[in-house]
Formats: structure tokens, sequence, C-alpha cells
């Protein structure tokens, strides 16, 4: 194993990790975006809404990421859709892990229990003033863990991006093989510095997981 | 204001799902100040009759008025959801399983609906939680949640959320059957003390000898309706009906 060569191109992938990062925390927003309107709509009293929903659930998770990052970044431009390569992953990333997080917070909302609901509705409070006091924050202590499941995936899932060009971990790591012929080393840089960022996110999601829990 | 007699009026309540008929054309007037026990067999309607007194169950037939006031009113959405949560405020309820909210203490479970509701201050809120507390006996776990609370005491404070919405009418829905037997007791004593203040109430319950040292008059309910009501001593002492006779020996049965 060539340690000088990790040691010297160490650098440009720390760089390129940056752009993991910051490309994981886009996706995320947009995904938490998502899946909120996403179980807002499964969770609908309208059937449209509810049918919705359903299909955006059952369209991005049953098909690959890597066939819709395709679509978006490749097939857009056919339909007026123009995207640098970057945008073009956080959007087909985002769009793909909402469509997880839907069924994560839909999940934890339906697992509370109806006499919280009917306990505060019988108080007096409003469809929406029940949700938002009683249910909700009860669902969102329940929502830190698997949420942190989908979290690990999406920058797992970032990797895919490299296959539309954008610059992060694992493209870095192709184009210095291109000229080292190093493929273990470069590789393995790569897969060191993914897990260091899964690592620490799993520790943040465990702190926050205990931070909320009640008592 | 109506007579006194018609405080809360169920009539001819009906609900069916889907071909099964649970309440056969029920009515019931309580008066102000009155305390009605419920009892009968699990399935016999009782709870349902219950609930749609606040309209947690709606009826699919008939009309439940309280204070004049009907509460299961035809109206579009948005002006009935206006109008139910107006009457919801009215009408305290209890739950066999308490439904404490578990993110709160118990001092947050009684103040919230009062503040957003009817916009107590923090000051007000937390005179009303000390008073409806002490009046639980849950004073000094004023901030304690739920999970630190044993069942008794859950539903002594469940009890103190309900009253700390100052309503007109109190629904028990077998607020004891959940407890262990040893506990039973402190949350009787608090119901018996709601009866000594006048509170108007309806209780659904298994316990025969609650039903008989507090309530001015029971109603027996089998298979969607009621079969025989009166007040406790001749329901229990003498009742009427053969099924009321058989519900009542199974009963003292399985106490003994």
């Amino acid at each position: 194993m060539d340690i000088d060569l990790m040691m010297r191109v160490y650098p440009f992938f720390l760089e390129a990790a940056w752009t993991t990062i910051l490309l994981s925390v886009l996706t995320a927003l947009l995904g938490l975006a998502c899946g909120a309107l996403g179980a807002a709509a499964r969770l609908s009293r309208f059937t449209s809404l509810r049918l919705l929903g359903a299909t955006y659930v059952s369209i991005f998770r049953g098909t690959p990421a890597l066939i819709q990052l395709f679509i978006l970044y490749f097939g857009g431009p056919q339909v007026g859709i123009q995207l640098d390569a970057f945008e073009a992953g956080v959007i087909g990333l985002g769009i793909n892990a909402g469509a997880y997080m839907t069924e994560t917070i839909r999940g934890a909302i339906i697992s509370i229990d109806k006499g919280q609901r009917e306990a505060a509705r019988t108080l007096g409070l409003s469809q929406f003033q029940a949700f938002y006091k009683v249910i909700l924050p009860q669902a969102a202590r329940l929502m830190v863990r698997p949420l942190g499941v989908n979290l690990n995936m999406l920058i797992k899932a970032t990797a895919l991006v490299a296959a539309i060009s954008v610059v992060e971990l694992t493209y870095t790591a192709q184009r210095y093989i291109g000229s080292t012929y190093k493929p273990f080393e470069m590789f393995l840089l790569a897969g060191v510095l993914y897990m260091i960022i899964i690592y620490a996110t799993g520790r943040g999601v465990s702190w926050l997981d205990r931070k909320v829990r009640i008592t | 204001m109506t007579e006194s007699n018609d405080f809360v009026q169920i009539r001819h309540a009906q609900k069916s799902f889907g071909t099964l008929e649970v309440l056969k054309d029920i009515s019931l007037n309580v008066a102000r100040g009155q305390i009605v026990a419920i009892i009968g067999p699990s399935g016999s309607g009782k709870s349902t009759l219950l609930r749609a007194i606040n309209d947690l169950d709606a009826l699919t037939g008939g009309e439940v008025w309280l204070d004049g006031v009907q509460v299961n009113k035809k109206l579009p959405h948005r002006q009935y959801e206006k109008h139910i949560n107006e009457m919801r405020q009215q009408i305290g309820m209890v739950f066999q399983h308490f439904n404490l909210f578990p993110h709160m203490t118990a001092r947050e479970n009684v103040t919230m609906a009062p503040k957003m509701l009817k916009g107590l201050t923090a000051e007000e809120a937390d005179a009303l939680a000390e008073e409806q507390l002490d009046k639980v006996g849950m004073l000094e776990r004023i901030d304690y949640y739920p999970s630190q609370l044993s069942g008794g005491q859950k539903q002594r404070v469940a009890i103190a959320r309900a009253l700390a919405m100052k309503p007109k009418l109190m629904l028990f829905d077998e607020a004891t059957s959940a407890l262990d037997p040893e506990l039973v007791g402190e949350v009787n004593q608090v119901m018996k003390k709601l009866a000594e203040e006048h509170m108007t109430m309806i209780i659904v319950t298994h316990e025969m000898d609650f039903a008989a040292s507090v309530c001015d008059r029971v109603l027996f309910m089998d298979q969607g309706v009621v079969v025989e009501e009166g007040p406790p001593e001749q329901v229990f002492g003498n009742p009427q009906k053969d099924r009321t006779r058989a519900f009542l020996r199974k009963e003292l049965d399985e106490t003994e």
C-alpha cells in the first residue's frame, strides 16, 4: 500500500469531502421538506392528496436513485430543465430521500396513541391545535432515530452523483485513480472519509435522541 | 338556560357501524347537579353513548343537548368544528387510560388548554394549576411528568386537567378500570368530592358499590338499549328485569 501517495493526495480528498458534506446537508434539508409535505399529504383527509402522497412514495422508492438522477440531469434539458450537476444532484437526491422520509414521518405520527388526540380534542382544541401541541411534539421525538437512518442512507447515496460528474469524494477518488493507477489506496481513502462523516452524524443523532427523550 | 331537568338531554340516540346497531333509540335526561351511573356488560354501548355526548363518536341519529344548546348540530364542516370545540370546552372527559400528555408535566397538562383557548397569562395559569392539582391532592407532584406518577396519580391529574376548563358537565369513561385495586380508592374519593360540589356527572363504571353510594340514578344498558333505570336502591336492591338481575349476580360473583 502506497502510504506516501495517500498522504500526498489527502488534502484534495478532504476538500472533496466538504463537497460531500455540503451535498448531504442540502439533500437532507430538501428531503426533510419533501418528507414533511409527503407525510401531510399521506395523512390528509382528502383522498386525492393521500393518493398523490402514495404515488410520490412508490415512484421514488420504486426506481433506482441513479436512474432518477440520470433522468433529471441528462433527460432534463430535453424537456427544458437545465441544471448544473451539483443542482441536479441535490434536487434528485433530495426528492428521493423525501420519499423515504415521508414514510418515517408518517409512521411516527400514526404511532401516537389515538387517546392523545381524543384527550386534546375533548379539551376543546381544534384538529390543528391538537396536532401541533400534542401529537407532533411526541412524534418528533420518535422520528429522531429513524430519520437518522434516512440520513445515513442519504449520505452514502451522495456517491451516486459522481456518475453525473459532481466533484465530490467518489468522483475525486476516480479521478486520482486515472492518474495514479492505485484504485485500492484511492477508494480506501474515500471510504475512510465517508466513514468519519457517517460516524460523526450517527453520534449527533444519538445525542439528539437522548436529549429530546421524555424522562 | 333551560329547566333544570333538561340540563343534559339525549334524544333518540342511534348509532350503527354498518349493519351493527350499537345504540338503539336511547333517550336520557340529566338534571343540573345530578350524577348518573351507566352500567352494563362490555359491548352494551355504554361507552359509545358517553362518547356521543361530546361527539367523540358521532351519532348516526338523534340529538344531544347541553344547557339548551344542541351539541351535535348539523353544520358545514368548518362551522361545526368551531361549534364543537366550544361545546367540548364545557364538557370535561376522563378516560380509562388517562391519556395524559407524556411530554408535559402535571402543571403543563392542566394549563395547556386554558392557556391556549382562554388566553390565560402565565401567572393565572400557574394559579389555576395549583388550585386544580390541590383539589385532587396532587399539588406536591405539580412538576412531575406522567411517567413519574402511579396510575391513580395520573388519573387524578387527568381529572384536574378536565376541571381546569371549568366544565358544566363531567364524563367518566371507566375511570378506575385500568387501575390496580389499591389505587381505585383515591380516584373514587376525588369523584365523591366533585359529587359533593354538585358537579353534573355521567359515569360509565364497573364498580357497583361506587355507583350505589355516589349516584342519584343508575342506568343499566345491554345490547344498545336502556334495560332499566332508576335510583340505585331500586336498580341494585330490587331490579325489575331479568337481564338486570342476571348482570348484577354475575358482577357480584366476580368481585367476591
